[in-house]
């Protein structure tokens, strides 16, 4: 598989480490809602289709991605930075 | 059958001798022959002896679907086992041997298993070894027992034990086109792609192109076919865009169109060069594949036809053509489709005497019969082989009437003297890279096979593994295939014969009265009434077929087996072969050695970790050991101390006066930015925004669960500056850790993470006297109280070398911390200990350090194991109720506020007997197993400043358990001692030492 990284360009897979499923949503820091919590932590979607996942590239620019993949194909459909899309951040020179 | 050489003809060079072995008798054959060729030229028809039965068995096929002619190769004490006899090209000094046979092939002991036969069918094993349920005999454990000798009854070659002597290569490769076979479709697909100016890899498994081309009869452009087929692979191999590799197998397909293969460099050749490579691994990603991976002849299930000298029709073929052997003297073939005609005609030309032609079906077209009369064979019509005669080899076949539509066998049986069969049973495409890469199969009722699924990478199947069968539209296809171009490339004249590509659909010959057992699966000694019991016994879907009966499960993935398999289930179920489905091809497609995979990445990978100073400690007598990447020194001295009196004379220096130990390995980030003190808060469960600059505080972190993740101390060197520092080996955990969040969870932070691990080289300094060394060597700044608190940072240097200092203490003593760069590290070491001369400074090793940190019940690893709570370590007191952080949310689950859970005690040794690392605490006072273990040792040392052996350990209500009496069993290492539970502040608890 290669993840087009959006800094570094196309690289293999070996380059990445997988960490996780995307589309979870963190609880508020300070809620006490264990079914909440329990969710974010351990409930993870499998869908046969597409879905969100975050990746590192840990063995090149070290920025979290999120790779829109193909659970049944492994064809990717989109790559981009998280944290333009986790976040408020505007995308600009990285890392 | 006797097989020989033909006077001429074959691609070998009779110009020079090639000498070999095999099963210890000397042979000899000529370039370009395969074992399989220049046995068969030598006259032995027996290979070796089947998986179950031991049968004999001879050469089947001509390539890589070769499922019976297996040989171990002997070079050394290294033995490769199940090499195909068809695919190992000869050179002088090959040592091979035969397999699955005691005490030799000839007369095998093991034969007598013939006689069992019914014991050992489908599902034996599963049947065997439930163990039966009632009776002397019930349990699994006389069965496991037999289990030994019936497996070495069966089975394939051995594997040696012998470390392999050679090496190999990867290599990762970037082309826009990989052609993967060579035949007529690979040549003219990748001519066409190579005419665009695009980057072709051009991979193929045999020693030299052609593919089919090679025992051809036809004539193309005016010339031999194997001559156009070697003419056009000389000229794409000198074009500079087409890299053309040969003896090169792919066999696997990978998603983003990654294919993996392996080319054979040096093992086919006598004497390699030195230091060359045996194989090399290709890792290829390519922007498209063209599969021209041709097609594999199948044969024919009929009773007796596993005998030495029953072969594919192609094989015999090949043999004569290729390599100028005549596999017998007087060869008939069996067939249902037209291509053995065109396989008799090679074969007549080569010089092979064809004796008859057995078809099943009753008329055949005019080209066909005009072939029989050509060739002077007798054409048999409507018949079907329904028996062979043979010793060790075949003498004779019996063949009746039959009828194609209904499998009827009728009629008196009529003998045909021949030592060689060949058989056609039509052909499958080679669709197994497909396969691989793609989804279900497609049927295709006119080839009776199995066609390509439809593309969901960026491949295409062209020739006969695309379904064309005869070479003018495997041309065509190759080229339309090779290149979307609109200009039509000249295709290259064909002058052959034309047939029809449908064979009749006849899969199995089936006589109600059968005397000889017929093969399905021949590597795994499959019959077709083993389909059939599989069925009775409920084994419906090909799934369950495979497994129970293991057909086609052997080293050569049923490339013969698999179609006539499912024919036969198919038609036991009354349903159509595309109905019953076939299972999908798996990497690899032929067999792979694990070195080439690996190549050269074996042995210890890892990187080592060495700090600036490990010169220094090795100049010094210290014995190291390996803490995760880092090598670290463990003791220092060698006067003949034990390893238990070095770390007690090392830690007792620093309680008694001043030690100093190498703390470069612990993980150091440096942390920037404006939000870098909020980022902290939420990373620790402890407040960091109030720490004021120049101090240090200790810091904890929890995972998002609840469950410790990390300790250290973090610095503040400025408003919007920290140093963390982590456990060693939790440094990269830590970092992927805060990136993440940083990244993924709070991308509004302006915070950035710096790894300096390796800037800084680090080194501890404890003891009473630990100031007064630093005042002896420590320029710019002062280091008393005032200046430098407990967790206080100054700057100053040692030498000119500028240092930062921060008093933090891991031992319990007063002492610090001094960085500097990693450069200088050794000479900041060497001053410190020139300093320190006054007071016996005393280097300290990770024993010590160990000790040391035992005694203050100080937690590391062994106790932050991915398992216990804040709570659990007693370190509640960090958990800050002012704000949340990571792990907040969950650090009060249910699970981890029980009562029950396991928490930080010491332990005290009540015999003055050592403590194991790891015992178990039981109340037991005599060991006893299993043992009702409530608690365990995580850490045990001697302690110098108590007189006593003691340990770390969690154990069960540890804190209301304190003053009680247990016993720590290691039952493993045959320990049993009394300890006393106590506090795990072992020493100086109030902590006076540290803040004096």
């Amino acid at each position: 598989m290669i993840i087009k990284c959006p800094y570094c360009g196309p690289r293999d897979v070996i380059e990445f480490t997988y960490q996780g499923d995307a589309t979870r949503q963190r609880p508020d820091p300070a809620s006490s809602d264990q079914i909440a919590w329990n969710a974010y932590v351990y409930d993870r979607a499998n869908p046969m289709g597409s879905h969100r996942e975050f990746w590192l590239h840990s063995g090149g620019c070290r920025q979290h991605l999120i790779v829109t993949r193909d659970m049944a194909t492994h064809v990717i459909s989109s790559v981009g930075f998280a944290r333009d899309t986790t976040g408020t951040a505007k995308s600009g020179d990285r890392p | 059958m006797t097989s020989s050489r033909l006077p001429k003809g074959g691609r070998i060079d009779r110009s020079k001798t090639v000498r070999f072995t095999f099963d210890g008798k000397a042979y000899s054959g000529h370039p370009g022959d395969t074992l399989a060729s220049a046995l068969l030229a030598s006259g032995i028809t027996l290979f070796g002896r089947s998986f179950k039965y031991h049968r004999p068995r001879g050469v089947f096929a001509a390539g890589s679907d070769e499922p019976n002619a297996l040989v171990t190769v002997l070079s050394g004490d290294v033995r490769e086992p199940n090499v195909r006899a068809t695919e190992l090209e000869i050179h002088d000094g090959l040592v091979t041997e035969s397999q699955n046979r005691f005490p030799s092939l000839e007369h095998d002991f093991m034969a007598i298993n013939q006689l069992a036969g019914p014991l050992f069918s489908a599902g034996f094993y599963y049947k065997t070894f439930m163990g039966p349920a009632i009776g002397p005999l019930r349990s699994t454990k006389f069965w496991m027992f037999c289990e030994k000798f019936i497996r070495r009854a069966a089975g394939l070659g051995k594997a040696g034990i012998a470390a392999d002597p050679d090496h190999y290569e990867r290599v990762n490769a970037f082309c826009d086109v990989l052609v993967v076979g060579t035949g007529p479709a690979g040549l003219i697909a990748a001519e066409a792609a190579a005419e665009t100016g695009a980057r072709v890899i051009i991979a193929e498994e045999r020693p030299v192109a052609g593919g089919s081309l090679l025992a051809s009869a036809e004539i193309i452009d005016g010339r031999n076919a194997a001559v156009w087929a070697r003419e056009k692979a000389a000229a794409l191999a000198g074009r500079p865009n087409v890299r053309f590799l040969t003896r090169t197998s792919v066999w696997g397909y990978y998603d983003g169109n990654v294919l993996t293969a392996i080319e054979h460099l040096s093992d086919y050749k006598p004497n390699r060069t030195k230091g060359q490579a045996r194989q090399r691994h290709w890792v290829i990603r390519t922007g498209k594949t063209i599969l021209a991976t041709g097609a594999f002849e199948r044969p024919i299930v009929f009773p007796g036809n596993d005998c030495p000298g029953v072969m594919l029709a192609d094989a015999v073929r090949r043999y004569a053509v290729e390599y100028g052997v005549a596999p017998g003297n007087n060869v008939t073939l069996f067939t249902n489709n037209d291509s053995a005609y065109e396989a008799a005609r090679a074969m007549a030309q080569a010089g092979v005497n064809i004796a008859a032609i057995v078809d099943v079906r009753l008329d055949v077209s005019g080209a066909c019969s005009e072939i029989a009369t050509a060739i002077g064979a007798e054409l048999v019509l409507g018949h079907a082989v329904t028996g062979t005669h043979a010793g060790k080899t075949l003498s004779s076949i019996t063949v009746q009437h039959f009828n194609a539509v209904t499998g009827h066998v009728s009629g008196t049986p009529r003998e045909i003297k021949t030592d060689c069969l060949g058989v056609s049973g039509g052909w499958s495409p080679a669709i197994h890279l497909a396969s691989q890469a793609g989804g279900k199969p497609e049927w295709d009722e006119d080839l009776q096979a199995f066609l390509p699924p439809e593309p969901n990478q960026n491949w295409v199947t062209a020739g006969s593994s695309a379904g064309y069968m005869d070479t003018v539209s495997v041309f065509s296809d190759g080229a339309t295939k090779g290149s979307s171009s609109k200009a039509k490339a000249k295709l290259p004249s064909v002058d052959a014969p034309m047939f029809d590509p449908s064979p009749a659909p006849v899969f199995e010959i089936e006589p109600a009265v059968k005397s000889q057992k017929a093969f399905v699966d021949f590597q795994h000694d499959v019959t077709a009434d083993d389909i059939r019991l599989a069925y009775r016994e409920g084994f419906h879907s090909v799934e369950h077929l495979k497994r129970y009966t293991t057909l086609g499960m052997a080293t050569d993935q049923g490339k013969t087996s698999n179609i006539p398999g499912l024919a036969i289930m198919a038609d036991v179920r009354g349903i159509t072969i595309p109905e019953a489905g076939t299972t999908r091809f798996r990497p690899p497609f032929t067999p792979v050695s694990f070195g080439a995979i690996a190549g050269e990445r074996y042995g210890d990978l890892r990187p080592h970790r060495l700090t600036p100073m490990h010169d220094w400690h090795l100049a010094n007598s210290a014995k190291t050991y390996e803490a995760g990447l880092w090598h670290r020194p463990m003791i220092y001295g060698s006067h003949g101390e034990t390893v238990e009196q070095a770390y007690v004379r090392e830690a007792r220096a620093v309680r008694q006066s001043v030690g100093i130990v190498d703390v470069s390995t612990l993980g150091k980030i440096d942390i920037q930015g404006p939000d870098a003190a909020e980022f902290l808060d939420r990373v620790y469960t402890n407040m960091f925004s109030t720490l004021p600059v120049g101090k240090a505080r200790y810091g904890l972190m929890l995972r998002e669960d609840g469950i410790v993740f990390d300790d250290g101390t973090t610095w503040r060197l400025s408003e919007t500056q920290f140093l963390m520092t982590t456990t060693t080996a939790n440094a990269g955990n830590v970092m992927q850790h805060m990136e993440f969040y940083l990244d993924c969870v709070w991308p509004d932070l302006r915070v950035h993470l710096t790894s300096v691990t390796d800037v800084w080289a680090g080194t501890a300094i404890s003891g009473p006297n630990a100031r007064a060394v630093l005042e002896a060597c420590v320029t710019g700044t002062k280091v008393d109280n005032a200046t430098l608190p407990f967790m206080g940072i100054v700057y100053g240097s040692i030498g000119d070398i500028p240092v930062m200092i921060c008093r933090l203490s891991f031992s319990g003593e007063l002492a610090y911390e001094v960085y500097c760069g990693a450069g200088f590290g050794t000479q900041v070491w060497e001053a410190l200990l020139e300093a320190g001369k006054t007071y016996d400074i005393m280097p300290y090793g990770l024993e010590a350090l160990g000790t040391l940190r035992i005694e203050k019940g100080h937690v590391t690893g062994a106790e932050i194991d991915g398992r216990t709570t804040a709570h659990d370590l007693h370190l509640d007191w960090m958990l800050s109720k002012k704000k949340p952080y990571i792990g907040s949310g969950m650090k009060d689950r249910a699970g981890l506020t029980d009562e029950n859970r396991l928490s930080l005690v010491g332990l005290i040794s009540l015999d003055n007997q050592s403590i194991n690392g790891g015992s178990h605490i039981v109340s037991d006072a005599a060991p006893r197993e299993p043992a009702d273990s409530f608690g365990h040792v995580t850490a045990a040392c001697y302690s110098p400043a108590l007189g006593k052996y003691i340990a770390l350990a969690l154990v069960k209500h540890g804190t209301s358990m304190i003053g009680n009496r247990a016993f720590a069993t290691d039952l493993l290492r045959g320990k049993h001692c009394p300890v006393e539970i106590v506090s795990h502040h072992m020493f100086d608890p109030e902590g006076s030492r540290m803040h004096g």
